[in-house]
């Protein structure tokens, strides 16, 4: 069985996010006075051929740890998704 | 010992090796090795530096995969044995990647890549990368970075400066920290910071690029020769 698992990466409230911060004046500019705040993030798509979803959220969970997020200015969401 | 040896990582991206090599490979009694990423060995280097560049295009974060490389499971250890590790920029941000240093680096307060020549204050001079520097000097060194906002929570920076790991500061001419003269926004100013045990250094500045003074500054040279005066004993 093979999981699609759908990894979004945030930088954390408290860290200044520049980019988000430069597409949001330029949403201001376009005219769009109530679109408040835009933060930016990482979606990252991966496949995972393991047999349970107990299993495949374990490794999702530890490849974030280990490389995709940064955990001293990130945060990240996992949903896993069955695929044939 | 009489002789040193400097070796140089060397990542696909790194972009500052050869000047590392140059500015190291200016000392007597000094030998320098071209460390490449997959090797496995560090071939009998005495002191280990990690260049600046774009390592794996900085790829997902800057450093976030030159951290895995098979060299950097012998840099982690040599580092762990207590022998010298200097990262500058890229080297900085793999440092931090692989947990030999503490906190983040963010892009730039402006957004901006910020390429020039900046003061930095010496905040501790009783490292061997900054033994040759007076306390409190202020010291003219090129920077070239888009992620260089130094980030850690408040309980880090205070255990650092508790521990007076932070080694470097950005400042104005006259050596004051101000706001406008930390033009990246790192917390505190941060421009280096050591490891608790202070054999593992990782600074944004380039020392390399300041190393003489047909490059408009000299000031980054005793970082390396205080490196190999430490290492010559």
């Amino acid at each position: 069985m093979a999981y699609k698992v759908k990894i979004r990466v945030t930088l954390r409230p408290s860290i200044l996010d520049v980019q988000g911060k430069a597409v949001q004046h330029a949403l201001e500019n376009l005219g769009y006075s109530t679109v408040d705040a835009a933060r930016i993030g990482k979606y990252i798509e991966v496949t995972v051929n393991e047999d349970n979803n107990v299993e495949a959220e374990r490794i999702s969970e530890e490849i974030c740890q280990k490389l995709l997020a940064n955990p001293v200015m990130e945060d990240y969401s996992i949903e896993l998704e069955e695929i044939n | 010992m009489d002789t040193v040896t400097i070796g140089i990582v060397v990542f696909p991206g790194s972009n500052c090796d050869h000047d590392t090599e140059f500015a190291a490979a200016s000392f007597s009694k000094v030998t320098t090795r071209m460390l490449w990423h997959k090797d496995h060995n560090l071939q009998g280097s005495d002191i280990i530096i990690l260049p600046g560049g774009f390592s794996y295009g900085d790829y997902l974060r800057a450093g976030s995969i030159a951290k895995f490389s098979p060299i950097m499971r012998e840099v982690i250890a040599f580092a762990r044995k207590g022998y010298p590790v200097l990262g500058i920029c890229n080297g900085f941000q793999v440092l931090l990647e692989c947990g030999l240093l503490e906190g983040a680096l963010s892009r730039n307060r402006d957004k901006k890549f910020i390429c020039r020549h900046m003061h930095v204050k010496v905040v501790n001079n009783c490292t061997m990368f900054s033994s040759l520097y007076d306390e409190n000097e202020v010291l003219n060194l090129p920077v070239a970075h888009g992620e260089g906002n130094y980030y850690a929570p408040q309980e880090t920076i205070e255990a650092l400066e508790e521990n007076s790991q932070i080694v470097f500061r950005y400042c104005d001419a006259s050596g004051n920290i101000t706001e406008e003269a930390n033009l990246n926004g790192s917390v505190s100013a941060i421009a280096g910071i050591c490891n608790r045990e202070k054999n593992v250094l990782g600074l944004m500045p380039h020392p390399e690029r300041a190393s003489e003074a047909l490059l408009g500054s000299n000031d980054g040279a005793r970082m390396f020769e205080g490196l190999v005066e430490h290492a010559l004993g």
